[in-house]
């Protein structure tokens, strides 16, 4: 702020407009540092990163359409309405055309409603997904932490024990994790949320305890047990808060890795094997027999799989950014 | 009786593999109510560990502490962890160096003021929070009820100190420790800090232990003064006593290495040659040898005894093999000051 008047040095502009500006200036500082938490900090930031912004704004424009998916589907996207006009044994597709804007699939559905209505499963599985880790891998990350700071020998050895069950699960990779729960389970869209998700608890996990342990070094736990406070509320009052930012980062950032990992899974097979429901991974999957003939059967699944990853992982960076305390100001 | 006996403090830092390092050796000290002990020496020298070793809060592996310290009849190295919690914030509290980081950056001050008191006064809601406002404006935070609300890094340096110390003395403890609690301000703020606890003490009653390397800080606040080196005392005195006639030529050296404005211009500084990993094992002789001025090999033959000055000077100590004589030294008599010499 203060660089601004800095920047333009005198001349033309005359004292009193100097100090009008620098009273405003000043005014809305204060303002600024009334503005209460931390998180409301946090959000100012991220609203002025251009990162933030356009992530947002892909994320925004893909809830929308998913949302809204089954009110504004020009057509019903299970319907082979025009079968007739796609022959892919003899390479006979169609392109894109004013009734059907991204052309037919191959066995006559139109592409576009397809890919509104596969926006929605592919929300569906990544939100879930993400909830599903995220709550599985901060309840156990969460609880390890809180036994090593709570102390003793019993909460060194619970600590012990969860985190080598969850090493165990960090050693398998994480897509054989997630083809061997869709094995069990047998296909269908909970099977790829359920695999998907379980494949992200270890990382989540390991983070959060990671981020307890670094926080119960911090001066204020010190200070806070020097006044006396009990620990049980330092670990859950002062440690846990402070350790959350990196782990909400995360689920971000897992969100785009749970929608290319649903595609992946849907596209070996596990997915839902009902060929009507659209599914983005699934589309990848058909349009690949078909690659010599119609390559935009693939590209349009494959783009939006690719912008909406890109979209959440903007977002993610950012908050990774904005919530960083070496960051503020 | 005084409130605080520390007698033969000891603490031995044993790490699997390696010699135990003995941080702290037969440190003894007292504190009266009402009264400001100093605590001083250069970094390492065993005077944080002292303190963290009064309030337990030393990690207990690795760790080894002997000795006693009375507090108020019951010694407080002996006490079962439970008991120790419980007088931790309610009859000891502790100031840390760095306020920004002792401040936990996520949650508003008010709450951690609040917290204290519901621990050991049960206080809760809006009475709580009535009282964690009253505590803010006796430490001087203008508008304290809108201050409850904000986060540690909205304050000013001297403001977070100040909340630091509302929630020290939020259940009016009968001893305070402040560990270097000036370091981190501005020299303004220091003051400002200084005048403040010590009005606290004047005020309440509390016994203050202040651990500092700042001389000036010592000058201005406390009642008597413990230069530690190496881990063990080396000179105990009164404030005046010290200032006036300092016996131990480290604590001479400490005293001219302070900057004067007295001084004629031109004058270099004089500190302290070496540094403290210069230091020798005490059982081999006087740890300060090695960067002492006036050390012979009779200072190298054993560790030198902690001897009483003797006389009127009831309570001065060190421990020197060739203790400097107060009058005709014109070092020590420069740091009488005081405008006696100039």
């Amino acid at each position: 702020m203060v660089t601004e008047i800095n920047g333009k040095p005198g001349g033309t502009v005359g004292k009193a407009d100097k100090v009008d500006r620098l009273a405003e200036l000043s005014a809305r500082h204060d303002s600024d540092a009334e503005g209460g938490s931390l998180l409301r900090e946090a959000f100012g930031r991220l609203r002025r990163s251009p990162m933030a912004i356009t992530g947002a704004a892909i994320i925004g424009t893909f809830v929308i359409v998913a949302l809204l998916a089954p009110f504004v589907v020009p057509y019903d996207p299970a319907a082979q309405l025009w079968g007739r006009e796609v022959q892919p044994n003899h390479n006979v597709f169609v392109g894109p055309r004013a009734e059907n804007w991204f052309g037919l699939d191959h066995l006559g559905r139109d592409q576009f409603s397809r890919m509104l209505v596969g926006a929605q499963n592919s929300l569906l599985v990544g939100v879930i997904a993400t909830l599903l880790g995220f709550s599985a891998g901060a309840l156990l990350g969460g609880l390890a932490g809180a036994a090593v700071g709570l102390g003793g020998a019993w909460g060194r050895r619970l600590d012990t024990v969860i985190m080598r069950f969850v090493d165990m699960m960090l050693a398998i990779p994480s897509l054989l994790i997630a083809v061997s729960i869709a094995a069990i389970l047998g296909p269908s869209l909970t099977t790829v949320m359920v695999a998907v998700g379980v494949a992200q608890i270890p990382i989540f996990a390991r983070l959060l305890r990671g981020s307890m342990l670094a926080q119960s070094h911090a001066d204020y736990v010190l200070a806070a047990t020097a006044l006396g406070v009990r620990r049980r509320r330092i670990v859950l009052g002062h440690v846990l808060p402070n350790s959350l930012g990196p782990v909400i980062v995360q689920a971000t950032l897992t969100l785009a890795t749970a929608i290319i990992e649903a595609a992946a899974l849907s596209y070996l097979g596990f997915g839902n094997p009902d060929p009507a429901t659209p599914d983005w991974g699934a589309m990848l999957a058909d349009a690949q027999r078909f690659l010599v003939g119609a390559p935009s059967l693939a590209v349009y699944p494959a783009v939006a799989i690719i912008i909406t990853a890109l979209g959440f992982t903007l977002l993610g960076e950012a908050m990774r950014e904005s919530l960083d305390p070496k960051l503020r100001k | 009786m005084p409130l605080l006996a520390v007698d033969n403090l000891s603490v031995t830092f044993t790490a699997q593999g390696k010699r135990p390092v003995r941080a702290v050796d037969g440190v003894s000290f007292s504190l009266a109510e009402g009264s400001v002990a100093g605590l001083v020496g250069e970094s390492g020298c065993g005077k944080s560990v002292s303190s963290l070793a009064l309030l337990g809060l030393l990690p207990r592996r690795g760790v080894r502490v002997g000795g006693t310290a009375t507090f108020d009849g019951t010694d407080l190295l002996r006490l079962p962890p439970k008991r120790m919690r419980e007088i931790r914030g309610s009859e000891l509290a502790m100031i840390f160096q760095d306020p920004l980081s002792s401040l936990n950056p996520v949650v508003p001050i008010g709450r951690q003021i609040t917290e204290t008191l519901a621990r050991h006064r049960r206080m809760r809601g809006s009475a709580a929070r009535k009282r964690a406002a009253e505590l803010l404006e006796r430490v001087g935070i203008p508008d304290p009820a809108a201050r409850l609300r904000d986060y540690p890094h909205q304050l000013s340096g001297g403001m977070r100190q100040r909340a630091l110390i509302a929630m020290a003395v939020a259940c009016a403890p009968r001893l305070l420790i402040a560990d270097e609690p000036t370091t981190a301000l501005d020299v303004t703020i220091q003051a400002q800090i200084l005048d403040l606890l010590g009005e606290l003490v004047r005020s309440e009653g509390t016994a203050l232990l202040l651990i500092t390397h700042d001389l000036g800080v010592v000058a201005g606040l406390c009642d008597t003064v413990t230069v530690l080196y190496a881990g063990r005392v080396i000179e105990s005195a009164p404030r005046h006593e010290l200032f006036a006639a300092p016996r131990h030529p480290y604590t001479v050296g400490l005293l001219d290495s302070v900057p004067r404005l007295d001084a004629e211009q031109g004058q270099p500084l004089r500190p302290v040659r070496g540094s403290v990993t210069d230091a020798i094992d005490w059982s081999d002789g006087c740890a300060f040898a090695p960067r002492c001025d006036h050390y012979t090999m009779a200072c190298l033959t054993g560790a030198p005894e902690l001897t009483s000055v003797g006389g009127d000077r009831d309570g001065h100590h060190h421990r020197c093999v060739h203790p400097i004589h107060p009058t005709p030294e014109p070092s020590a008599a420069r740091a009488a000051g005081e405008g006696s010499v100039r």
